[in-house]
Formats: structure tokens, C-alpha cells, sequence
């Protein structure tokens, strides 16, 4: 039997820290789920044959890529050394791999996406000789973009993790599958605000597929916690906006497969999708802060933990020690 | 995947002949009498600019508050009555009946650390009342998560074992603030080095320096490779902050938490000396008396990078999910 821990703490100061991250970064976390997922949607369009939603897949993949590494840098404390992210690869930190497979996954879809402003334009941009060059690329690009999607869209679990935030830490098993079925979720949402109906299909079965994920992983990821540490997701302004995320993705997805044949609904759910996504991540960003605030979310599930170890008669691994 | 925490013999390895032991902070609680000029020195030496305004804040002598970019070391002032002592001193028992430590029995007879009083603890405390003060530090971990996640390199591993910035080649990304399980380091987007507005015009006024990075305790890097002592150790009146190789610090503090044991004072323990917890020991060892949560320490520190392993690999799966989910809609969504 493990006793109930007893709380106390230096006048109810922090004993962590959160990262110094704002909004931008949630704005990342949706911007680059929204880019990855809908780089997968192009690829798929490809094999299919479904040019509209492959054109309108590519640009939205490399205008939200666009718009998180601004946002990215723009969260720096120091922007202009934004490029000291790529002077070495750190497998221990998930911010350098991140880095290097976003600015590989930027470079193909900027090809990719030029391609397709160049054809939009009946091949008015200014490339000259260079114009074969980058047709030749598109191939290449694709599959680049293709391969680095999925990653791009779940390293962000692991970012977010490998802290000592509380809550962050703790959602370490199921933060990837929720941050991927959000992007999916994102990314079908923008597929069907932007693309006719006739080629959605395979959007509407994603979406489906991406709010039963992102509904359980996060029921999940809540339910392994300890209770200091999932508070945090299920109180205050963050618990309201990952309440409306979860509203938003199950009548956004349920929209888009009932209704999804028609073009206003069908635009209507894309957007409450978009909407489910980014109340997703802003909510788990603004947890965590919540979570590395109060101590209470640090040293209750620590010293449950320290006891349940001594309690099995591991005390080799303690920090504090009688001699 | 195998462990991605560091191996400290192989940083110590690359210095080849310039690697000096390992160097370390012991920090005696029992014998600080709380006079901050630890803190005074540090801001002194590293030119560090003040934190807030100068406010009261309502925690006993301590109106520093915690430690951050601008505060390195971060004296703590707790008042007990009765009953918490003898709860702490409970705590302390109940670590030694677990049998919880001792790498090595501590060496019989020798002679105490230098500068440990003779009863031990310090005035005014009694058996009814009595003060904790502790001055707190970056840990200086053998896994330290700040330098494991940090994506520029501007973290590393010293010649000495200690973890330091690069101030030149940090872009304030801000990773290691939520990396470090103390909540020592942390990005310098405020402080202030003129106190009063009108030294804004006069001679005295300065510019912040290494805005927008992380900043913490270098340990006094250009202080060690000059052989000096950091400036915290150095100035400390009573030696409650000593300073040497790790493994002396480690010593002194089983000799000295044993003799404190011996006096009765069973709410003695130490912090950090172990190499197997969940930071794989620290640079800054200290000798408590009470819970760590007390003195605003966490009770059971992990560096993240232990589980790092593992959160590639759900990603991974998380990955080949999506690309599964997104595939199957396609084949769902086939046009017929």
C-alpha cells in the first residue's frame, strides 16, 4: 500500500520551468501538422490520379510550412541566429532532429509548390533555362516531402516530452498519436474548405479516421496520468479549449462524412476541423505551462512514484540519501 | 534503441590531455547562516543584471525568490516549528531504516570536514523553532537534460565536468528551460542593471549583457581556468559552499551528514550524491534537513532524455499510423 503523498513546497513556488514558448509555437504545431498531413494527401493524390486535390494539397503544404517557420523563428530569442539550429544534428534533442526535418521537408515542398504556381500561372514565373531543372525535381521533391510528412508531424510528441514540463513529460506515450491524428484532422479540414467535392473523398474517410484517433489517444494519454498531472488538460482555459477541440473534431468529422457531398457543409466541417486542431495544440502547450506553474503538478506525482519504487523495495535510485 | 544519456567518460575523453577532474559544489546547509553574500558575489563576478523590482516578497529573508537567467545562486529561507522538525527528523529516519544509500560507509575516525561546528546547527534555533537556509545552484548534472536537448551544441560539457552556455552560440529557442528537472536555467528576456531610474543617464548605467539567450551558473568557467575558486565558494564566510573535485565534495558530505547522524540530527541527508538517481548524480551536492520539496528541490528528479529512447519510438509508430490512416482513406475513398 502506497501512502498517500503528503504536499509541501517552498511557499508554492515552481520547481520547473516552462519553456519561455508564446502562441507561436502552438501556431507551429498546427501549421507544421497542417503541412505534413497534407503533403501525405498529396502524395496520395498522385497515385490516384486527383489533380485538384494534389494542386490544392501541395500549396497548402508549403504555405502552412511557410507560416510555422516564421513563426518558429519568430519565438526566438535571438531570430537572427534562427540558422544555428542547423550548425550541428543531436540526436538527444528533438528540437535539432525537428529542425533538420523541417527545413528538409520545406525545400521539397517549395518545389513542389512552385511547380504548381508555374502551371496555376500557365508557366509565367521567371525561371528561364531553369524551368526543366525544376520539372525534373518534382518527382524527387514529392517523395522527399512524402517521406518526411509523417515524421514532421509527430516529432513534435517527443519536442514536447522530453522535458520536465509535468504534464508534457507525462504524455510521453500517446502525445505522438495525438499530434498525428490532429494533423490529419487539419489537413482534410483544409482539403475539403479547399477543393470541390468531386475530389474529396479520400479527405472525408481521413477525417473520420483522424477524430476517432485523436478522441481516444487523448482519452488515453489523459487516463495514464497521474491526477496532478492531467489536471492541467481538464481545468482552467486550456481544459475549456481542449473540451471545444474535441466538440469541434467530432462534429467537423461528422459533418464531412455525412454531409461532406455538398459543397457549404462540406466547408463548413473542414473549417470546425481546422478549428479542432488548432484548439488541440494551443491547449496542450498552454497545459503544460499551467502544469510547470503550480509544483503541485511536480513533486505530488514524483514523490507517488519515489514511494511506489520504495514501497517495491527499489532504493538504490533515490536522490535523496541517508548517507 | 540503446540510452541516449550521456557518458560523461567519453566528454572527458574528448579533452584528452586538458580533461581535469571532475569539480564540484558541496553545499552544507546546517552551516549556512543565510548572509546571501553567496548571491552578492555571483552577480557581482558575472555581471549579472537584477531580477525584478526590489519587492518584499513575503518568504521569510528571502526576497530573491528563485533561481533564473539573472540569479545563479538563490539562498532559501524556511521557518520551522516544532512539529515540522520532528517530522524531518522522522522523514530522516525513515531513510536510513530503508537502507537507502551508501555507496561506500563513510571512512571511521577521520577527522571532521573542515569549518563543521561543534554542535552543528546554527543560532537562533531551538527545539522549538528553528531556520533553514540553503543556497541553491545549478546542479551541474553528470545527465544533465538542459545540455541533452539543447539543438545549437551552445551547451556542453566542460573540461571540468560542469555544464555551461555558449552565450555566442545560443539562439534562445528556450529547450533547455523546460529540460532542466530543477528549473534552474532559463532565458534572459528581463532583468534590469540599473536599480534606479536615474542611473539610466549616469556613469553607472550598463547594458544587459547576452539578451535573448539562456543563461545559468558556468560553474565560474573563467574563474576554474585560471585555478581560481568559483566566487560563490570563494566568499562563503562560514564554508557551507565548499568547493573541489567531485569526488572529495562526495566524501565530505558522507563524513559530515554520519557525524550530524551521530549528534542525533537524523533529519540530515544528502542530495545528489548518488550516482544511480534519475540525473546520475550531481556537481552540486547538498546536505538537507528535510525533504527536498522543502527547499523547493524536486523529490525524485529524471532527466527526460532517459525516456527519450522509448518517445522515438512511439513517434515512429505514431508516424507509420498516419501514413496507414492516410493510405486507407484513399482506398476508402476510392471513386467507384
Amino acid at each position: 500500500m502506497v501512502e498517500k503523498p503528503q504536499f509541501s513546497s517552498y511557499y508554492g513556488r515552481a520547481v520547473v520551468k516552462a519553456p519561455p514558448w508564446g502562441d507561436e509555437i502552438a501556431a507551429y504545431l498546427f501549421l507544421g501538422g497542417l503541412a505534413g498531413g497534407s503533403s501525405l494527401l498529396s502524395l496520395g493524390a498522385q497515385v490516384t490520379g486527383s489533380r485538384t486535390l494534389q494542386r490544392n494539397a501541395r500549396l497548402t503544404a508549403l504555405g502552412a510550412v511557410g507560416l510555422g517557420t516564421v513563426a518558429l523563428v519568430h519565438d526566438l530569442g535571438r531570430p537572427e541566429r534562427f540558422l544555428y539550429m542547423l550548425r550541428t544534428f543531436k540526436i538527444t534533442s528533438p528540437m535539432s532532429v525537428g529542425s533538420w526535418v523541417l527545413t528538409s521537408f520545406s525545400t521539397g515542398a517549395g518545389v513542389t509548390a512552385a511547380v504548381e504556381v508555374d502551371r496555376l500561372t500557365s508557366q509565367r514565373l521567371p525561371l528561364g533555362p531553369l524551368r526543366p531543372v525544376l520539372y525534373a525535381l518534382e518527382g524527387p521533391a514529392e517523395a522527399q516531402t512524402a517521406l518526411l510528412a509523417a515524421p514532421l508531424c509527430s516529432y513534435t510528441g517527443p519536442l514536447l516530452s522530453n522535458t520536465a514540463v509535468p504534464t508534457w513529460n507525462a504524455a510521453r506515450d500517446e502525445l505522438p498519436f495525438v499530434f498525428v491524428s490532429s494533423a490529419a484532422l487539419a489537413a482534410s479540414g483544409a482539403a475539403l474548405v479547399s477543393t470541390p467535392v468531386r475530389d474529396t473523398q479520400p479527405a472525408r474517410a481521413l477525417s473520420a479516421l483522424a477524430a476517432v484517433g485523436d478522441v481516444i489517444s487523448m482519452k488515453l494519454m489523459k487516463q495514464r496520468m497521474h491526477p496532478a498531472e492531467a489536471e492541467p488538460l481538464q481545468t482552467g482555459a486550456p481544459g475549456t479549449m481542449l473540451k471545444w477541440a474535441e466538440r469541434l473534431a467530432v462534429g467537423g468529422a461528422a459533418g464531412a462524412v455525412l454531409l461532406g457531398r455538398y459543397r457549404a457543409p462540406a466547408v463548413a466541417s473542414g473549417a470546425l476541423m481546422m478549428g479542432a486542431s488548432a484548439l488541440t495544440r494551443i491547449g496542450i502547450l498552454r497545459a503544460g505551462i499551467a502544469s510547470a506553474r503550480d509544483p503541485r503538478h511536480t513533486i505530488e506525482p514524483q514523490k507517488a512514484r519515489l514511494q511506489a519504487r520504495q514501497a517495491d523495495g527499489v532504493v538504490h535510485d533515490s536522490i535523496t540519501t541517508a548517507g | 534503441m540503446k540510452s541516449l544519456t550521456e557518458d560523461t567518460r567519453l566528454s572527458a575523453e574528448a579533452y584528452a590531455e586538458r580533461a581535469g577532474t571532475r569539480k564540484a559544489f558541496f553545499t552544507d546547509t546546517s552551516i549556512c547562516i543565510g548572509c546571501k553574500a553567496c548571491e552578492v558575489a555571483c552577480k557581482e563576478w558575472n555581471r549579472n543584471p537584477q531580477d525584478g523590482n526590489l519587492e518584499v516578497l513575503g518568504s521569510s529573508y528571502d526576497n530573491t525568490g528563485e533561481l533564473g537567467a539573472n540569479t545563479w545562486r538563490h539562498v532559501a529561507f524556511v521557518e520551522q516549528d516544532k512539529d515540522r522538525i520532528e517530522k524531518a527528523r522522522e522523514s530522516g529516519r525513515k531513510l536510513v531504516n530503508l537502507g537507502i544509500p551508501s555507496v561506500g560507509p563513510p571512512s571511521q575516525g577521520g577527522p571532521g570536514p573542515a569549518g563543521a561546528g561543534q554542535n552543528g546547527t546554527a543560532p537562533p534555533d531551538t527545539a522549538e523553532f528553528r531556520w533553514l537556509m540553503s543556497s541553491d545552484v545549478c546542479k551541474h548534472c553528470t545527465h544533465a537534460g538542459c545540455l541533452d536537448v539543447c539543438p545549437t551544441g551552445a551547451l556542453f560539457r566542460t573540461e571540468y565536468g560542469t555544464v555551461k552556455v555558449q552565450e555566442d552560440i545560443c539562439n534562445g529557442c528556450g529547450t533547455c528551460v523546460g529540460g532542466c528537472p530543477f528549473g534552474v536555467i532559463e532565458r534572459r528576456d528581463e532583468g534590469i542593471i540599473r536599480a534606479k531610474t536615474e542611473r539610466a543617464q549616469s556613469q553607472y548605467a550598463q547594458e544587459i549583457p547576452n539578451p535573448g539567450t539562456a543563461n545559468k551558473c558556468t560553474f565560474c568557467y573563467d574563474r576554474l581556468v585560471d585555478g581560481q575558486t568559483p566566487a560563490c565558494a570563494q566568499t562563503c564566510p562560514t564554508t557551507s559552499i565548499k568547493f573541489g573535485d567531485r569526488e572529495d565534495m562526495v566524501e565530505q558530505a558522507r563524513q559530515r551528514v554520519a557525524e550530524l547522524h551521530k549528534q542525533g540530527m537524523t533529519e540530515a541527508r544528502l542530495y545528489g550524491a548518488n550516482p544511480n538517481d534519475g540525473v546520475g548524480g550531481t556537481g552540486s551536492v547538498f546536505l538537507l534537513l528535510d525533504e527536498p520539496e522543502v527547499y523547493g528541490l524536486p523529490p525524485d528528479p529524471r532527466v527526460p532524455t532517459k525516456d527519450l529512447p522509448r518517445m522515438y519510438k512511439q513517434a515512429v509508430m505514431a508516424a507509420s499510423g498516419m501514413i496507414a490512416a492516410v493510405g486507407l482513406s484513399f482506398v476508402l475513398g476510392a471513386r467507384r
